[in-house]
């Protein structure tokens, strides 16, 4: 087998050393009820060209290799990806190496964390930023476990209707099993698309731990973080913020700026490919004072016995190896290859790049929001939005259908979510998206508003 | 037999010097380092060229205006791309690959990572396959992750199998959650869950975010669970018992059948901890040893790249009872093809974004397709080969910290503390100065001093030779010059790294001065 080096001498040499008749002699002590079923019932092994071809076989059934437009979003965002950071992250260097424990031989892996750390701190205007978690919606989850460890005593959580899908269903999922926290959702204002504030500060009282908003939120609107901050530190509590779309806070003001005391997000947009959803990139950031009770994994610097400036694993007795059941968290990696592409994505971009790149996404969904104005459809809420909007559009699924026939993925329908939305169409415009294809989205949307999108 | 030297390959900066002249030359010369990207930033430079924007058009900044939008990214680095290109390059010259140097770290399984898998992931149908196609457009992608999920229970005889996990560690979060939604929907509530003293951490630490009590079980004195304390330990109140099978001293449970009697029993779960499953393929099936939940990680035994800490995936099984509980979405197989089916009322619900690590999910089953199932049996009999070679190899100096019989690690002890002074992490450190990245360290916590290594199955004899070469020359240089290997590593860009300052004085992001 290609991937094993053993020849039939180096078996009988070890086997030799060791004193064993057979492979099976190794393995001899486990109890024979168990080997006697263990065989794998797997078709026997392939060549490398009999892999590929039958893995590309199933690429090639996704419509993504098909040519379709697409302004699909709601969380996971289509940008180009430069190939310097594909060309990093696939060196063996970085790819095959694992947890820097060592760091006198993993100073490539800590510095290029160190700067990963310092670029989100850089980005959300916060001062401390972990080493990266899985995903943004875990690490939502994980800033309301942090929350609640800095103010053990409080138990409402409070977070926006308006709020990923997947990121309250995994902070559900992650206190469901610890007691005395009560999840209560806070509306959004049915004009704006943004949180009802005064619904918030009625929430907002001496029980409540945190209120979690998304900025921008699902339904692409711009939330007024520094309103919400006011009444949410009114009442001594924790503002978390969580942007699915990074690209945002390269033009939009730092949460940091505008009263967050934990900001997360997902980092996909900073040189990941969309690969399904995953592997994606989560990002956390807090105030120094915090950071004891940060979950993950934080690169310091440090220097070495000659005195040279060195990076090292550091705080790690918040962590579960040391800490075992009274550890912040139970993570033990984090998403380090996917953090190196982002560090190598936002050095390319740099300063003024990455603000006219996040210039660009903007001009691009007005011009679709307005180009769909312009044929009779409206938006579905009239807040501010980066680079994603709600349009308003009866039978958003027919109208996707339609979309679809024209080989244009559309956006997403809100209604399976929100079943109080039954109009809204989420539509993600990116710098991947060229004018023709928004005039043709603007069309084909337009017709079947009318029911009149025949297939071509 | 192979003489102690560098084992591989050597990058071009890692030169070899005389320790002692090394130690001699005023520091105030030596190199400074790698600068900080942040450092090597200049105003005006660019790495990205944007295609022109219509002209007249309003910008992005106008359109939002000022309250909306942030004045500057102030200290934002600013460089063309080849210097970014040079300085990943560099950085990742500064570090040990499992590609480049033998890394025999225990229970991590560094094995060989295969590159066509990589080739895969970069296919368009898979790269840029948006997690909210349509099911209809993305039958390719499903269709492969149902292939992976059968060919996971058929490896580990589990009945169902869940891809969603992003880790092992959320992989353990999610069985435990699994659970505890099937004791509440039978109205059972179980404070407790029993972890044997030889544990990962991160068994207690799910535990506690699980809701529950951790008991530890403590091993007998041949470093294994005996059945009898597992049912002097488990009632009424035991939601279930994790266990690490092998366990950290690579050692199989060999009353694994028996322990999970005693917890059936008592109507509690075995969850067996699947980080060692390298050393159970074609060996024995955790389904049969009475496993209700196992999570897998397909980082370690299905060959995904450990990427410097992460991304890997961590996927569950569990028994048909188990799973309604099971995180959505769930496939399923409908006339129209396959679909995402959230509607699962006793599910947890979600422990994250979308469908699963599908990235990490394609190299695993790229892996198991290439090996087929006769292929991954071999593999875990010639993981099981190599270390018990290299444990039998290193016997005189570095006894094995147990008599059983090893799986697919090892770990050692050695009396160097008593001896010369030389602890555990000096010997690390001095491997490094041979190409070695160290086994690991100090774990499990029961063994005093523990090097707890993991070959695996794609090293070839000839590497492990070095390898038990340099351990024993590193042994005799204990006795004849312990500050040799006090004061290693002497061959890397960098002295030892002062870790405790790193605590003390926490710097975490860098400043402009």
């Amino acid at each position: 087998m290609r991937f094993m080096p053993q020849t039939d001498a180096d078996i009988a040499a070890m086997l030799k050393t060791i004193g064993a008749a057979d492979l099976d002699a190794l393995v001899a002590h486990v109890p024979e009820s168990l080997r006697a079923r263990a065989a794998i019932n797997l078709a026997p092994g392939r060549g490398e060209a009999e892999v590929a071809a039958q893995l590309g076989a199933l690429a090639a059934m996704n419509g993504a290799a098909a040519g379709y437009s697409s302004f699909l979003g709601a969380g996971y965002y289509r940008h180009y990806v430069p190939a310097a950071v594909r060309a990093i992250t696939a060196r063996a260097e970085f790819a095959t190496s694992y947890t820097p424990y060592q760091a006198e031989a993993s100073q490539g892996t800590t510095q290029a964390i160190f700067e990963f750390q310092t670029l989100i701190t850089q980005l959300t205007a916060m001062e401390v930023a972990n080493a990266s978690m899985y995903d943004g919606a875990s690490a939502a989850a994980e800033a309301v476990l942090m929350a609640r460890r800095v103010m053990p005593k409080r138990r409402v959580v409070a977070i926006s209707r308006a709020l990923w899908p997947d990121y309250r269903a995994t902070i559900r999922t992650y206190l469901s099993a610890l007691g005395e926290i009560e999840i209560v959702e806070a509306p959004f204002d049915d004009l704006t698309g943004a949180i009802d504030l005064s619904a918030l500060a009625a929430i907002a009282g001496d029980k409540m731990l945190c209120a979690v908003l998304g900025y921008p939120n699902s339904f692409g609107v711009i939330e007024p973080i520094r309103a919400a901050a006011e009444i949410v530190h009114r009442a001594d509590a924790i503002m978390i913020t969580a942007t699915a779309e990074g690209l945002a806070l390269g033009l939009l003001k730092p949460p940091g700026e505008l009263g967050a005391d934990i900001v997360v997000g997902e980092g996909q947009s900073f040189g990941l490919a969309l690969q399904f959803g995953g592997p994606g990139l989560g990002f956390m950031a807090a105030r120094a004072d915090h950071v004891r009770q940060m979950p993950g994994r934080l690169v310091g610097q440090t220097c070495d016995r000659d005195g040279r400036r060195a990076f090292c694993l550091t705080l790690s007795t918040r962590e579960q190896h040391i800490r075992r059941e009274r550890a912040t968290s139970n993570i033990c990696t984090n998403h380090s290859l996917c953090a190196l592409a982002a560090a190598v994505y936002l050095s390319q971009m740099g300063r003024r790049g990455l603000r006219e790149l996040a210039e660009r996404n903007v001009e691009l969904a007005h011009q679709a929001a307005e180009a769909l104005a312009a044929r009779g459809i409206k938006r579905r809420f009239n807040g501010p939005f980066f680079n994603e909007f709600t349009a308003a559009i009866p039978r958003p699924a027919a109208a996707l259908e339609a979309a679809e026939r024209r080989r244009i993925l559309a956006g997403t329908a809100l209604a399976p979510d929100y079943p109080e939305i039954s109009d809204g169409l989420l539509i993600a415009v990116t710098e991947m998206n060229h004018d023709a294809e928004i005039d043709a989205l603007a069309r084909t949307l337009a017709e079947a508003a009318a029911g009149s999108v025949e297939a071509r | 037999m192979a003489t102690a030297g560098k084992i591989s390959g050597v990058s071009p900066i890692r030169k070899d010097h005389d320790s002692r002249e090394l130690a001699a030359r005023d520091t105030a010369t030596l190199p400074i380092g790698t600068p900080l990207i942040f450092e090597l930033s200049s105003d005006g430079r660019a790495g990205a060229d944007l295609a022109p924007r219509t002209k007249g058009a309003r910008s992005g900044a106008e359109i939002l205006g000022p309250e909306l939008c942030r004045d500057d990214l102030p200290g934002f680095p600013e460089l063309s791309e080849p210097q970014v290109m040079r300085h990943f390059l560099c950085l990742s010259q500064l570090n040990f690959a499992q590609a480049l140097q033998f890394y025999p770290l225990g229970s991590c399984t560094m094995k060989y990572n295969p590159v066509i898998n990589d080739e895969i992931a970069a296919l368009p149908g898979f790269a840029n396959l948006h997690p909210l196609t349509p099911p209809h457009l993305a039958q390719g992608a499903l269709e492969l992750m149902a292939r992976l999920e059968a060919a996971l229970a058929e490896i580990t005889g589990m009945d169902a199998i869940s891809l969603h996990p992003a880790a092992g560690a959320q992989g353990e979060l999610t069985g435990l959650l699994c659970a505890r939604a099937f004791f509440n929907k039978r109205r059972e509530t179980r404070h407790k869950v029993i972890i044997p003293d030889t544990a990962h951490g991160t068994n207690p630490a799910s535990c506690r975010l699980a809701g529950y009590e951790v008991v530890v079980a403590h091993s007998n004195d041949r470093d294994f669970i005996e059945a009898s304390e597992v049912r002097r330990l488990v009632d009424n109140d035991t939601a279930a018992m994790m266990v690490t099978n092998p366990n950290t001293l690579g050692i199989f449970e060999p009353q694994i059948a028996e322990i999970a009697a005693a917890l059936h029993d008592k109507g509690a779960l075995l969850y067996m901890d699947g980080a060692n499953l390298n050393a159970l393929m074609g060996v024995a099936k955790p389904g049969h040893m009475g496993a209700d939940i196992v999570q897998l990680n397909l980082h370690k035994t299905f060959s995904t790249p450990h990427g410097g800490g992460g991304p890997g995936a961590g996927p569950i099984g569990v028994t048909r009872v188990l799973e309604p509980f099971l995180p959505v979405p769930r496939l399923k197989n409908t006339a129209a093809g396959w679909t995402l089916d959230h509607a699962r009322p006793d599910s947890i619900g979600r422990m994250r974004s979308f469908h699963g690590n599908f990235g990490m999910l394609l190299r695993a089953y790229a892996y198991i397709l290439a090996l087929g199932g006769d292929g991954l049996a071999n593999a875990s009999r010639l993981a099981i080969l190599g270390a018990n070679y290299v444990r039998k190899r290193l016997e005189a100096h570095f006894p094995a910290a147990s008599a059983e019989p090893s799986m697919h690690e090892c770990v050692l002890e050695h009396d160097l503390e008593k001896r010369s002074g030389v602890t555990t992490l000096e010997i690390a450190k001095r491997l490094l100065d041979f190409g070695v990245h160290p086994p690991t360290i100090y774990f499990p916590l029961i063994v005093h001093g523990a090097l707890m290594i993991e070959p695996t199955e794609t090293e070839t004899k000839e590497v492990l030779d070095a390898f038990v070469a340099v351990m024993e020359r590193i042994y005799t240089e204990a006795l004849s010059d312990p500050e040799l290997v006090k004061t290693a590593p002497h061959s890397l860009t960098l002295s030892r790294v002062d870790e405790a300052q790193a605590a003390r004085h926490p710097i975490l992001r860098w400043q402009p001065k």
